[in-house]
């Protein structure tokens, strides 16, 4: 076998090689890589808190579809939601399959045993659970983050609490689920409308992404 | 300048503007026809020249390619020829070590044998009992005239009884010998079969020398053929090497499929141990793909260096020229590494199972589903170790298809390259001879375009014509008859 034939089959896999390099690289970087963190906020107020039911629906779902990696944290909103006591369960799965399978049902028990103690609370620190939640979600370094918001959307804080002010949401996708109907909202309906429009426009002028879910059958919605 | 200016030369008048334009054009290139015409000309022949000139050079690139697809062809048909000489002679060799090496012992069993069966024969030669020495007393006593004597008649009964007495007892000596000679020939039997039986098998061994001799011989034909370019034996490669290409081709899929199967069965239990999350750089290849892919690209190697080590393929020329005892060592060493590889991924295949047992528990605990452990589960665990552990064996083959893929590559890519090139010959005259009709075609469309001053033009000539016809008509009338006067 003379230098030619070597050459030409060394010449033939080596090709063949960046070949198939470019077609993995080709397929890996067709779509930018997607690191997902959730934030769910839990109304615990005296007018929210009989939806538990539905948060472990979506926290299950939200359990099946969070790869390793990616992080899942579940907080309530009471008196006082700014506060990392208020944090009930909070995870980044572990990059071993079988070690991030461990960490869900962790989390699954911990969702259960909150939703078996839920305790009313007086007040409803939406902004601050919305904080607390941003803070958390920066820290994940996530491509994607997201705040799920269950409850009515009604914010009652105490008096000297200061909560009226612009919040940087700088990409994060904020998602109502969930928003129940007051007494009140029944009497004019506008009102629910506009409470939904105050919350949309300060999410969307603080740079975040706004989005209503009240169907739970269209939960591949939520992180989507 | 706009529209407008074109349109409003005469202030108001768009079309008796666009008129006048139009007549100022034709003007224009009725006084340019000449040069118009020899320019749009010279331009589509050069064209057509500069197309041909090139058509010409990729017909001189198709013709060099077409000739070193030959020589390949040629070259690859040689080696394989010599192969299989090669292979033939290998055989006979071990023919002759095998069958011819013990034709001295042979020989020598069938001298012994020979040796007995003569001796034998010697032993069992026939010797007729000689006739009494008193035979002849006998005969003359017998001749005595016995006179009516008593005498000589009890003598003579008495000679007769003797004597057959004596003639029995030769008769049982003649018997037994003769049995004692049958028994020796008796015995010769089996050395007359054994000798049969070896002449047999000599016979066996000489037709399949002979057999091997006539296949050699058609190899060599086709060798010396192959040497000699004949266009048959290029016809005949040619056509061996397409089949070769799509049969290897198939082959190579097929083991494709086997690799994406043992892809599978390692890729999972990879992320255990590289992590799930881990990407190579900033893509989005996943670090456990790539290194299940690596896993199983060095079961392929190895399965390439273990059948080069066996002579079964030729990748490696380095590793076909060590000398035997070292092929044996690499061969030796690429099996325990194949071994331990087939190990490991039957653990991972094992893990596997695992892994997808507890993601599917979870998934049931998520969706509150309870669903009863299947019957039998440990069946596809155990197939799936045995996959694992079966397949790396499995894709070692995968070097034969392969070989045959890269070599038969060769003559197909030429072929396939020679048939672009022709095919860019064939586009190459079309647009030539395209651009000369459409040269040609403008042509024609000027004169359309000046049609009216042409028609003027011809018209004019024609009368011209006319005239010069009438004036040289009437001045040989008139030579005729100032002629016919004189």
């Amino acid at each position: 076998m003379n230098m030619k034939v070597i050459a030409t089959k060394a010449l033939f896999f080596t090709l063949s090689f960046f070949l198939l390099l470019s077609l993995l690289a080709q397929h890996g970087c067709s779509k930018p890589r997607v690191k997902k963190a959730v934030y769910v906020l839990v109304d615990t107020s005296g007018t929210y808190n009989q939806q538990f039911d539905k948060v472990q629906i979506v926290l299950r779902y939200l359990l099946g579809s969070l790869q390793s990696s990616e992080s899942l944290a579940l907080a309530r909103i009471d008196s006082e939601s700014f506060n990392e006591k208020n944090i009930i369960a909070r995870m980044t799965f572990d990059s071993r399959p079988s070690m991030a399978n461990a960490q869900k049902r962790a989390f699954l028990e911990s969702v259960e045993q909150f939703g078996n103690n839920i305790q009313s609370s007086q007040y409803t620190d939406i902004t601050g659970g919305i904080l607390q939640a941003i803070e958390y979600l920066n820290e994940t370094q996530a491509t994607e983050k997201r705040i799920l918001i269950f409850s009515d959307l009604k914010e009652d804080i105490k008096k000297g609490q200061v909560r009226n002010f612009p919040i940087s949401f700088d990409g994060i996708h904020v998602v109502a689920v969930n928003v129940t109907k007051l007494k009140s909202d029944n009497v004019d309906p506008r009102e629910y409308q506009k409470r939904l429009e105050q919350w949309s426009q300060r999410v969307e002028q603080g740079g975040g992404y706004w989005k209503v879910i009240n169907d739970l059958n269209h939960l591949s919605q939520i992180i989507e | 300048m706009t529209f407008d200016f074109w349109t409003n030369i005469i202030e108001g008048q768009v079309m008796l503007s666009l008129l006048l334009w139009a007549s100022i054009l034709i003007v224009v290139m009725y006084i340019a026809r000449q040069p118009a015409h020899q320019i749009i000309l010279v331009l589509a022949r050069s064209l057509r020249n500069a197309l041909r000139l090139m058509a010409q050079s990729v017909m001189l690139a198709e013709k060099q390619l077409r000739s070193r697809n030959r020589e390949v062809l040629m070259a690859q048909g040689q080696e394989h020829a010599e192969r299989f000489i090669e292979r033939e002679f290998q055989r006979v060799e071990t023919l002759v070590n095998r069958d011819l090496s013990g034709y001295p012992s042979l020989q020598r069993d069938l001298k012994e044998q020979i040796t007995r069966i003569d001796e034998d024969y010697v032993q069992s030669s026939e010797v007729p009992p000689k006739p009494p020495e008193w035979l002849k007393a006998i005969e003359a006593v017998a001749n005595i005239p016995d006179n009516g004597s008593p005498v000589v008649a009890k003598i003579l009964n008495d000679i007769h009884t003797t004597l057959k007495k004596a003639l029995e007892k030769d008769l049982q000596e003649y018997r037994l010998a003769n049995r004692n000679r049958h028994g020796l020939l008796k015995k010769m039997m089996p050395y007359w079969r054994s000798l049969t039986s070896s002449l047999n098998s000599v016979e066996r061994k000489i037709t399949g020398l002979e057999q091997r001799s006539i296949i050699i011989d058609s190899q060599m034909q086709s060798y010396e053929d192959i040497r000699n370019h004949g266009a048959y034996a290029e016809r005949m490669l040619s056509s061996s090497s397409l089949t070769q290409f799509f049969i290897s081709g198939l082959a190579l899929c097929l083991a494709i499929i086997g690799m994406y199967v043992n892809f599978q069965l390692v890729a999972l239990p990879m992320e255990e141990m590289v992590g799930a999350a881990s990407y190579l750089g900033s893509s989005n290849i996943r670090a456990s793909d790539i290194s299940a892919l690596f896993i199983i690209s060095i079961e392929v190697i190895l399965g390439l260096f273990l059948m080069d080590a066996i002579g079964i393929t030729r990748l490696f020329p380095v590793i076909h020229l060590l000398d035997d005892h070292k092929r044996k060592m690499i061969f030796w060493i690429m099996l325990s590494f194949l071994f331990i590889f087939a190990s490991i991924e039957a653990s991972l295949a094992y893990m596997r199972d695992m892994l997808a047992s507890d993601r599917e528990a979870l998934s049931q605990l998520l969706t509150g589903v309870e669903v009863a452990e299947p019957p039998l589960r440990w069946i596809p665990s155990l197939g799936q170790m045995i996959m694992g552990f079966i397949l790396p064996f499995v894709l070692t083959f995968v070097a034969i298809p392969l070989e045959s893929f890269i070599h038969s590559s060769r003559t197909v890519s030429g072929l396939f390259i020679v048939w672009v090139l022709h095919m860019l010959v064939v586009f190459i005259r079309f647009i030539a001879n395209l651009i000369f009709g459409i040269g040609r075609m403008l042509i024609s469309f000027y004169d359309l375009i000046i049609f009216i001053p042409l028609k003027i033009e011809s018209s004019f000539k024609q009368k011209n014509d006319d005239k010069k016809e009438e004036k040289i008509s009437g001045a040989l009338t008139h030579q005729q008859e100032t002629d016919e006067g004189k």
